[in-house]
């Protein structure tokens, strides 16, 4: 049967026909989708960890069970789950094991563009690279061949355009291959220095063999075309290169990333005139090509920065100017994204946005998650967004160094709920231990919204949809050390009780919490539960101040002379209603 | 040949279902499809794209500046961002709706007017349509993703296809008739 399917939905079902039981992930744009996809499958276990690392040792102890098993991150997880990769590659696998990094080339839902090929040859473990949905499929199974068979865990990278692409691809069945017996080998299993030291050329071997398998194994191909040109190239670069050259080119195409064929790019670089190297970002491939002594060209014509496609290609490399279109003499506004109509985050970022005109000295770490939107205008609630867990984190190193300064900077951290599960707790505690009078504000919206609504401990539910027992934020809080005067546990859409909480965290001067409890407007019970719930302007009262605006809530506009609130986007959160002087906002349908 | 469609709108507003329902439609008549989109960050009422490439084979997912044979703009000027990537000759379908964003909303950027004349002016085969206006008539205004892609489907000559099936296996189906009214409100738009 054939089926059109993401490239992430592809993973999953890869998983699921190869026999796959074990699944855990921590969400993240744009890995998200396969485990939603692998949850469908009553055969495997899935779970949503708290974190990567989380997630990884998970699968890591499954794969020593004997389980055949799978995590999923996005890129920048993976620095969270180094430290579990490096070592288990030393440890090798009993169950085979998949690590899959989805990358994001172009930055279009992340901080940074890290290209996690460069993690394979650094934590020592085979790789292996789609291109498309029915490569993704076919390549998880591959790979659990590959793992066990080099007793490696292998990393399975994915960008953001093989992920989120949609193609063609052929089912299977599911082959069951249960679960390995366990045999207790401490040697293999346990990682003390002296076991290690065994272990470390046992590595190197199996790199070696690896690297013969690689020069022979169906995922590494050559097509042949026209042999003036040979462009080596793997993962959604392949794509670009087969739409830009055509049968113009001979292709060395590699699914099998690390190690690279070195026999084969020799044999193939002979055979052409000019060796070429398509890739993105980083010059991954090109590297080593070099260090076999073959000359290339690659990144001077194509570039690190940025996603590649094929106008990038033709314009580097056939100096092919992009087609021509129709022009236009108005310039499109911009659209960035923007916290949504009844967003409960705004009221907070509202409350301290007023807060820190009035006082110069409020700093505010942010975080990763819808929140990062409060340092938009109008808001402008942030200094700093570093990664998740930084929020708190960095605000005690914000804290100690102003002292040390002699400055008398106040900081806020901010944090989601999911955040602070992922690596919040641990900031949380450092700032108990090392007494810093930060302010730590939780936004528990009860959902990790960003990434589009994926459960989390606190939210009552599992990634499978059954009941879990809630994880309470506020007994981690209390646990931890948090003095019961210095917390404070409000609802955002009562901007008088978060203002009071936000002025109290200001003038204290040990470490205080705030916990702003109230669900997203986007969940759809409460969607449902807010259907009728909205606020209206009534035309005779307003003295169009436009205070109402500077809230930053997109259902409000100033149109022909009047302001309006859009009917169809209010939820009737009432924080408008609440900063209008006039009263002439009304709230309707409670 | 490839042919290139490009989805472009503003986040909510339904386009993925829409080139979803499309990208089913062509692998059951029988064509190779690639569809891309993007999740997360754009999604809160930022500008997002989805792009559908199909034809007897298809390599790269994404469509290049002056390729698209057909722009289908949810938005107005979401239609004068994108508009770099429509062919020469190509067609343009484009939303008569306005959604301000953040920098309009705060008045730090002007929304532009006569948007439509402007883009008829310059993109011959350009056919505006109210298609908000056109789904609150037959009963809901979040059916106007499907009067689009009607409009589109016109466009590229496909309306002879079996498009009620496709309609049925996409969308649940208390939306079933609506949605074949939306579709065929969409493929008229083209007779006025
Ligand atoms: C290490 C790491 N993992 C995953 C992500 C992807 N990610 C970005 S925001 C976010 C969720 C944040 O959820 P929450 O803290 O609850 O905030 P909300 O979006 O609900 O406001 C995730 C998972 C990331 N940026 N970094």
């Amino acid at each position: 049967m054939k089926k059109i399917m993401s490239g992430n939905e592809a993973i999953a079902r890869g998983a699921y026909e190869a026999g796959c039981t074990v699944a855990a992930a921590y969400p993240g744009t744009p890995s998200t989708e396969i485990l939603e996809n692998i949850a469908a499958y009553k055969e495997i276990y899935a779970e949503w960890a708290p974190n990567e690392k989380v997630a990884t040792e998970v699968v890591c102890g499954a794969a020593i069970a004997g389980a055949r098993s799978l995590c999923a991150m996005k890129h920048v997880g993976m620095n969270v789950a180094a430290d579990p990769i490096f070592t288990i590659a030393y440890e090798g696998i009993n169950g085979g094991l998949v690590i899959v990094t989805a990358d994001d080339p172009g930055m279009h839902s992340s901080q940074n563009e890290q290209d996690n090929r460069l993690y394979a040859p650094h934590a020592k473990i085979a790789m292996v690279e789609p291109s498309d949905s029915q490569e993704c499929k076919d390549f998880v199974k591959y790979a659990y061949e590959i793992s066990e068979k080099f007793d490696t865990a292998v990393l399975f990278r994915t960008t953001t355009r093989v992920s989120h692409s949609k193609s063609i691809v052929e089912l299977g069945e599911r082959v069951e291959v249960g679960v390995k017996p366990y045999v207790k080998n401490p040697k293999k299993y346990i990682m003390t220095p002296a076991n290690s030291k065994v272990k470390h050329p046992e590595v190197e071997e199996r790199l070696e063999k690896l690297q013969g398998y690689s020069n022979n194994c169906p995922l590494n191909r050559i097509e042949w075309g026209d042999k003036k040109i040979g462009i080596i190239t793997s993962g959604i670069s392949y794509q670009y290169a087969k739409e830009v050259f055509g049968d113009n080119a001979s292709y060395l195409k590699i699914g099998f990333s690390y190690p690279l064929p070195d026999k084969m790019i020799i044999k193939f670089a002979k055979a052409v005139d000019k060796v070429y190297i398509i890739e993105e970002n980083d010059p991954y491939i090109e590297n080593y090509v070099k260090t076999l002594g073959i000359q290339c060209i690659g990144k001077e014509f194509i570039p690190t920065c940025d996603e590649l496609n094929p106008d990038i290609i033709r314009k580097a490399l056939l100096k092919e100017e992009p087609k021509k279109s129709y022009e236009l003499d108005v310039k499109a506004p911009s659209r960035p994204p923007m916290l949504c109509p009844g967003c409960p985050h705004r009221p907070v970022f509202y409350a301290i946005s007023k807060l820190s005109k009035l006082k110069k000295n409020v700093i505010i770490t942010g975080d990763i998650g819808c929140y990062t939107l409060g340092d938009e205008p109008p808001l402008n609630a942030m200094d700093t967004v570093i990664c998740m867990g930084a929020g708190i984190s960095a605000a005690i190193g914000f804290e100690k160094a102003a002292k040390m300064g002699n400055r008398d900077d106040k900081i806020f951290g901010f944090v989601g709920d999911s955040t602070f599960f992922h690596s919040g707790i641990t900031g949380l505690i450092d700032a108990v231990y090392n007494n810093s009078p930060i302010v730590m504000c939780i936004l528990d919206n009860r959902t990790t919204a960003m990434t589009g609504h994926q459960d989390n401990p606190g939210t009552g539910r599992t990634l499978k949809g059954e009941p879990a027992p809630i994880i309470s934020i506020e007994s981690i809080v209390r646990a931890v050390g948090i003095k019961d005067e210095n917390i404070r546990i409000v609802d955002p859409y009562k901007l008088d009780e978060t203002e009071a909480a936000i002025k109290d965290a200001y003038n204290a001067n040990e470490p205080f919490v705030i916990i702003a409890k109230q669900p997203c407007a986007l969940l759809k019970e409460v969607q449902k539960r807010r259907a009728n719930m909205k606020c209206k302007i009534d035309l005779e009262k307003c003295k169009e101040c436009k205070a109402c605006m500077r809230t930053g809530c997109p259902a409000i506009s100033f149109k022909e002379g009047h302001v309006i609130i859009d009917q169809s986007m209010c939820n009737g959160c009432g924080l408008c209603y609440q900063v209008c002087k006039f009263n002439a906002i009304e709230k309707v349908g409670e | 040949m490839v042919k290139s469609i490009l989805f472009v709108g503003v986040g909510g507003q339904g386009i993925i279902l829409a080139s979803k329902i499309l990208t089913q439609g062509l692998i059951k008549f029988g064509y190779d499809v690639k569809m891309s989109e993007v999740h997360g960050m754009a999604q809160r009422g930022g500008s997002v794209t989805t792009q559908v490439r199909y034809g007897e084979k298809v390599y790269s997912p994404l469509i290049g500046d002056g390729e698209a044979d057909v722009i289908v703009a949810f938005e107005k000027i979401e239609a004068v961002r994108y508009l770099k990537y429509l062919k020469e000759g190509g067609s343009l379908v484009v939303n008569d709706y306005e959604i301000y964003s953040l920098p309009i909303l705060i008045g730090a950027e002007q929304y532009p007017e006569n948007i439509i004349e402007k883009l008829q002016e310059s993109v011959p085969k350009t056919k505006a349509l109210k298609a908000a206006e056109i789904a609150e008539g037959l009963g809901n205004i979040k059916a106007q993703n499907v009067v689009m892609l009607g409009s589109l489907i016109k466009a590229l000559g496909l309306e002879n296809m079996d498009w009620d099936s496709v309609i049925k296996e996409n969308v649940p189906e208390k939306f079933y008739s609506l949605n074949v009214k939306a579709l065929k409100a969409g493929i008229g738009t083209w007779d006025i």
